[in-house]
């Protein structure tokens, strides 16, 4: 394996579909509870610890080539917005597209055929992951990461806020990343004996509020 | 033009030219050009020219979600399930060029839902001169630019007006009244393009947006051919 | 029964509700256990009611309690308390649970409709609440968290449900908060300052083939369809009463049976 295939896999210019998403943030600007780059960060660290978590238990789950069918439907029941259940299959379904582009495997292709309409994002990114070589500590980061990049990015665009000063927040955030990677992957592994149940299922109650808030808006600029 | 990868999976990966039954998709042509040229009353006025002849569908990648495709549901160029809204996060031109993921959903998505279509239009939300398609999302690409934008925008150039498969100066009617010389925007386009295409178009006029349609129609015989 | 050992109170509750063959339900089995105190109240039509009381006292660190019901083939079962429970620090180490475990057969109605628990500055409360329903199982279930009481900071809350039907989980959902919780809890992701946090969860076969349509109350409930026959309000509010004025408008909002 490369590790460096990570790199690719968790590039923001990877062509995905995320950069349409915000992650919540979107309705959290809205709403006044974003609204600069401490705040920003807030929200970070708690989507990390709670979306974030549950995402990367399992993408790792996925890469240690746990049944795909059974963790879509432990993502199901961690998702109760159909808003991010809507969201979580399309970007599924685009991750898919790009993967399969980027690492042919029949793992993938046995994927697409059986979820036509997108399987949930981080399960797709668990088997890109083992398509790409790589492991499931690699697809944990990467899912977390993902769960805290997305919505600094378009915060970067909604208020208009300092690069740097997002960047920043990121960066700062990068100890609880490895604790939320460490305690994904440790979940993962004890679903192997025990069944999905052991996955984490963090929520958070106002991703899920906002996010059908969001839904129902006429006008928006990002897809969730 | 004709893109001949194949993949032998479960659904099409990138600008295949063929749909997983094995029958060719639809031809796909882009259209961008700055806000305000004009690119959604073209889209308009070429489902109506077309719409009786050809299977058509759009697909619009707006700044705000819908603007575009209600502004097409309103005007009834097409039915409803023939219109589709791709969201961008505030970048059409990530969503055509960069990540093209979610436009190649939706076009997939309506030829799936609509039946065989033998033209899918995708729009672009008003962005800038650098805004062009990717070749993995459209066959051939339209820009629109306009005469009240400013007669110098063919000689500055920019990847739209150099490379567009068509250029498209629109609004000719306007260009007495804001002193937009159309020999000069000629001159320049042809210097910046060579032997590409430039077509002058007034929608208010008799002819409206035939010239644009027959070079949709000639690019559709080349698709089948 | 309950035994107080040097790691707290170990206490078992259990409930198990029967059709009696005459259009009611019976409770063969209604066992208290120290603490964790039963009554049956008056029936209703089919519905029998039955009320915890005395868990006011606990638990508290160390404790662990345990409530069990089981709603048998076409049984209807209401369960209710007197007042709303306190997780409270305790003179035992360690952190308390306290797990709810509930089984409703086929063409069987179980209301778990408990008043708040709160979590009260200091105590460390792991909650746990399992519902195995089967293919035709009915349930309205409430779940209310105070963060402390009136201008106290909260303990730690950590509050599982899982809701599983015909074998199939539709609701697996985890809250961590309080110090001590991972970071964020209390942001604009998470709770945003709320110190009321609830959730109801209506399953009833019909919503298979009719879903609820989503929406929203407000900035701070959401009513959603789940993945399976089943319906989910969300809500956060300032307090306790603005919790439960979300969650009593959200319920009547669901279409009538």
């Amino acid at each position: 394996m490369s590790r460096a295939a990570l790199l690719v896999l968790a590039d923001g210019r990877f062509p995905a579909g995320g950069h349409a998403h915000s992650g919540g943030a979107e309705a959290a600007v809205k709403a006044g509870r974003i609204s600069g780059a401490a705040s920003l960060e807030e929200f970070c660290r708690g989507r990390l610890h709670t979306a974030g978590l549950t995402a990367a238990g399992l993408s790792a789950a996925a890469a240690l080539g746990i049944d795909p069918v059974a963790l879509d439907r432990a993502a199901d029941a961690r998702t109760p917005s159909p808003a991010l259940r809507v969201a979580a299959r399309k970007l599924g379904r685009q991750l898919l597209r790009a993967a399969r582009a980027t690492w042919p495997s029949a793992e993938l292709d046995a994927l697409g055929r059986e979820f036509p309409k997108g399987a949930h994002q981080p399960v797709v990114l668990g088997l890109a992951a083992r398509a790409a070589g790589l492991g499931p500590v690699d697809a944990a980061y990467c899912v977390a990461y993902e769960s805290v990049s997305g919505p600094a990015s378009a915060t970067v665009r909604l208020l208009s806020l300092d690069p740097f000063d997002a960047t920043r927040a990121l960066a700062r955030l990068a100890p609880e990343l490895d604790r939320v990677a460490d305690r994904a992957v440790e979940a993962a592994r004890q679903v192997v004996d025990e069944g999905v149940d052991a996955l984490p299922a963090g929520s958070a109650p106002l991703l899920e509020i906002g996010a059908e808030a969001h839904a129902g808006w006429p006008v928006r600029l990002f897809a969730s | 033009m004709h893109l001949d990868h194949t993949n032998h999976g479960p659904t099409a990966l990138s600008a295949d030219a063929h749909r997983p039954d094995g029958t060719r998709r639809a031809l796909r042509i882009g259209l961008g050009g700055p806000v305000g040229s004009g690119k959604t009353a073209t889209v308009a006025a070429l489902c109506r020219a077309l719409r009786d002849e050809l299977a058509l569908a759009v697909v619009t990648n707006d700044i705000y979600t819908r603007e575009d495709a209600e502004f097409l549901l309103r005007e009834a160029v097409l039915p409803p399930e023939r219109i589709t809204a791709v969201e961008t996060g505030a970048c059409p031109h990530t969503a055509i060029r960069d990540d093209i993921s979610a436009n190649l959903e939706a076009v997939e998505d309506l030829e799936d839902a609509a039946g065989p279509l033998d033209l899918v239009l995708v729009e672009s939300g008003g962005d800038n001169l650098t805004a062009t398609f990717s070749k993995g999302l459209v066959d051939a690409q339209i820009f629109v630019i306009d005469v009240a934008g400013g007669d110098d925008i063919p000689r500055k150039g920019g990847p739209g007006v150099t490379t567009a498969d068509l250029l498209v100066v629109n609004k000719t009617d306007l260009a007495p009244y804001v002193g937009s010389d159309l020999a000069r925007m000629a001159a320049d386009a042809k210097a910046q393009r060579a032997e590409l295409p430039v077509v002058f178009q007034s929608l208010r006029s008799e002819a409206g947006v035939a010239d644009v349609a027959a070079w949709v129609r000639a690019q559709l015989a080349a698709w089948t051919a | 029964m309950s035994v107080r050992s040097g790691a707290g109170v170990r206490s078992v509750a259990r409930i198990v509700a029967r059709a009696d063959g005459r259009g009611g339900t019976s409770l063969p089995v209604l066992e208290s256990d120290g603490p964790l105190a039963l009554r049956r109240t008056r029936a209703t039509g089919s519905e029998t009611r039955v009320m915890l009381v005395g868990a006011m006292s606990g638990p508290l660190g160390g404790d662990h309690f345990t409530v069990e019901a089981r709603v048998e083939e076409g049984a209807c079962l209401s369960v209710g308390s007197a007042a709303a429970t306190i997780a409270l620090p305790g003179q035992a180490k360690g952190d308390a649970r306290y797990d709810v475990r509930l089984e409703v057969a086929d063409g069987a109605e179980l209301h778990w409709l408990p008043e708040q628990l709160i979590s009260a500055q200091g105590s460390d409360l792991h909650v746990a609440t399992r519902v195995e329903l089967a293919a035709t199982a009915r349930l309205v279930l409430r779940e209310e968290q105070i963060l402390g009481r009136v201008g106290e900071e909260p303990g730690r809350l950590t509050s599982r449900l899982s809701v599983r039907v015909a074998g199939q989980a539709v609701l697996d959902q985890e809250l961590a908060c309080g110090p001590g919780a991972p970071g964020g809890w209390d942001g604009p992701a998470v709770l945003a300052g709320r110190r009321a946090v609830g959730q109801l969860i209506v399953v009833r076969p019909e919503f298979a083939a009719a879903p609820v349509t989503a929406g929203v109350l407000g900035e701070g409930a959401s009513v959603v369809p789940l993945a399976g026959p089943a319906a989910l309000v969300t809500a956060v509010a300032p307090d306790a009463l603005g919790l439960r004025r979300l969650l009593d408008e959200a319920l009547a909002s669901l279409p009538r049976t």
